[in-house]
């Protein structure tokens, strides 16, 4: 049952987080800030309205499972973990460093309340899969798995063997959310490889496609919301993003995939997100 | 790195390695008209861009997609054509695993597989993207010539060498942040004959990749400070493997120690550990590599230090390896 939380405080927690990526990324020298900036406010709705998650008891079986299957947005998750509680907000400045719990991609083994560790692209919607048959079959019935995805990561051929099997199951349980920033390493993702029209490929697939605007705090509620509602088929959330939303110097700049802040450049960044 | 700047850290090669693939493989572009490129949404990551840049219509991008990336390679080599596939270690071994072997090397295709971003030398990323597997891998498939050379000049070599080997290809080179070994191109580098760097008769250090370097430098520190004499053998090739040197070292110095950037099982350690036991000749023998285990993150050079294949944990094993007792063999040099 997603908590009752209003759009202004989850707007509130959204500037908190980007503050927090953009710091992180300070303390870690580098990192993949462009992808972690882009789904800060899904990372903030699910996280403080909509994962049914304790950080007192983070393997608690009832729970809900979240999958950060684009790993490479650490940067953003790790922070969110600290928020909610689940690790100690100072640990943050260890990022990236020698035998630190954290580096550019998080492990499950290391880090309370993550519940997969990833960072090779493709491989969250299967195991994302394997939960939400193994959650129904033991019946958690109001356990549900959400995996955020890449929209570059929709080239990998798993994504759509995962997708296949989802659909095969109706695993209502499931929810997968494309930060759809359109941007990838080596470019636009429909200069590189296209993935349009991403929304009706997942309906082919026998998803239930819902669009939003991902940097619109209102509009990703609405979207969770009737989500966490849907009943019979698997979910698939669009959401369409700008990379590096909320610091203009990495808004929808490709060369922002990975950088490095100095401390004149956080300060910068920082006014921008607070201006937001 | 310096702050400030919007840098990519997948610009692999382009200090030690250097833009150096990216700028032979152009140049072989030029010369050779049947080479082409395909690469995985890592076309500036890995260096191959270069290629592109010069050459657009002869890069393929296939997109974040290592299995597709593959099998086209495959089929454009089956078209008569040379690609060079280029993408991180981990993703060439593993996640296009299947399609090197059974779609590249089974069927004895030309495919030149130059992987980036080798051992762990992406350290921060974690174990995810840390390759120590790959040696072992691509060694097991039959068909495939395996180098892991020792800096950026032995790389622009390889690179020349490979598309006069008829079949598949697997190279693997590091990040770009690796210190040049040789100052200059003036050495002799064939494929399948490792390279004596420094003469010595107490010991033998057998490396690859990043590992001679650090064998060389603690084979100086070693003469200098202790008098102990080391010889250094850069094993750039692991398949087919220079059989003859190693053989050569046994019988000379008796004691050998193989440093790689890779787990203990199945790489350069296990490769020479094979030959000598297989011609029957005993001798002292330490592998020095990553232990079995998945690798805690941090600055590549402490991990290296951590699992003792930089120059101070080579100088200690050798030490530890020399006070190893070894039997006594009357007849062994009668018997060469
Ligand atoms: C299997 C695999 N191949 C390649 C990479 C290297 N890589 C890391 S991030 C990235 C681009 C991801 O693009 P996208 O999914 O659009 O993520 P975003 O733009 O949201 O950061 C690539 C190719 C990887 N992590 N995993």
């Amino acid at each position: 049952m997603p908590k009752n939380v209003t759009v202004e405080e989850l707007k509130a927690k959204a500037k908190e987080l980007r503050v927090n990526i953009v710091k992180t990324t300070n303390y870690a020298k580098s990192g993949h800030v462009g992808g972690s900036l882009s789904c800060a406010d899904m990372l903030t709705a699910l996280y403080f309205k909509f994962l049914n998650v304790d950080p007192a008891d983070p393997k608690k079986m009832d729970r809900d499972r979240f999958i950060l299957s684009k790993g490479h947005a650490a940067l953003g998750y790790v922070p969110t973990l600290a928020m909610a509680g689940f690790v100690p907000m100072d640990s943050l400045k260890s990022f990236n460093h020698y035998e630190s719990c954290y580096g550019i991609h998080p492990d499950s083994r290391k880090i309370s309340g993550c519940d997969a560790s990833t960072g090779s692209l493709g491989h969250g919607l299967p195991m994302g899969v394997g939960m939400a048959l193994g959650l129904r079959y033991q019946g958690y019935k109001d356990s549900k798995v959400v995996v955020l995805m890449g929209d570059g990561e929709q080239n990998e051929g798993s994504v759509w063997e995962g997708a296949m099997a989802a659909a095969h199951y109706k695993l209502d349980n499931i929810i997968t959310i494309v930060d759809r920033n359109k941007l990838m390493i080596d470019g636009p993702t429909e200069q590189v490889m296209g993935i349009d029209p991403i929304d009706k490929k997942y309906e082919a697939f026998g998803f239930k496609v819902i669009s939003c605007n991902g940097n619109d705090m209102a509009d990703v509620d609405r979207a969770l919301t009737e989500a966490w509602e849907n009943k019979g088929q698997p979910i698939c959330i669009i959401s369409n993003t700008e990379k590096g939303f909320g610091v203009k110097r990495f808004q929808g700049k490709v060369a922002w995939h990975y950088g490095a802040i100095d401390s004149d450049m956080l300060k910068e960044a920082i006014a921008d997100i607070e201006a937001l | 790195m310096a702050e400030g700047t919007a840098w990519n850290v997948y610009d692999a090669l382009k200090m030690a390695s250097k833009e150096i693939y990216g700028k032979v493989l152009t140049e072989l572009g030029k010369e050779n008209d049947k080479i082409v490129g395909v690469t995985a949404d890592l076309a500036k990551s890995t260096n191959i861009g270069n290629f592109g840049e010069a050459f657009p219509e002869r890069l393929f991008n296939v997109g974040i997609a290592e299995q597709n990336m593959m099998g086209v390679a495959a089929g454009l080599a089956k078209t008569g054509l040379i690609p060079f596939a280029s993408t991180f270690a981990i993703f060439a071994c593993l996640r296009g695993g299947e399609q090197v072997r059974s779609d590249i090397a089974y069927q004895n295709l030309p495919v030149k597989i130059i992987a980036t971003h080798g051992g762990l030398s992406f350290g921060a990323s974690g174990s995810t993207h840390h390759c120590t597997e790959d040696i072992a891998i691509m060694r097991s498939m039959a068909n495939m010539t395996v180098v892991v050379p020792a800096d950026g000049f032995e790389t622009a070599k390889a690179v020349r060498a490979c598309v006069n080997i008829p079949g598949p290809f697997y190279m693997r080179v590091g990040r770009g942040f690796e210190p040049p070994l040789h100052e200059d191109e003036n050495f002799d580098f064939e494929i399948g004959k490792a390279i004596n760097l420094h003469e010595g008769k107490d010991i033998t250090v057998i490396a690859c990749g990043v590992c001679v370097l650090q064998a060389l430098d603690a084979a100086k520190v070693l003469e200098k400070e202790s008098g102990i004499s080391v010889r250094v053998l850069d094993m750039h090739t692991l398949k087919p493997i220079d059989e003859e040197a190693i053989m050569k070292a046994v019988l000379d110095t008796r004691r050998i120690l193989t440093v790689e950037e890779h787990n203990t099982i199945g790489g350069l350690g296990d490769a020479v550990a094979s030959v000598i036991a297989q011609s029957g000749k005993g001798c002292a023998f330490t592998k020095l590599g990553i232990p079995d285990e998945y690798s805690v993150i941090g600055p590549p050079e402490d991990l290296y230090a951590r699992y003792k294949i930089d120059a101070t944990g080579i100088e200690e094993t050798v030490k530890a390896l020399l006070g190893k007792e070894i039997e006594a063999d009357e007849d062994w040099s009668d018997e060469d």
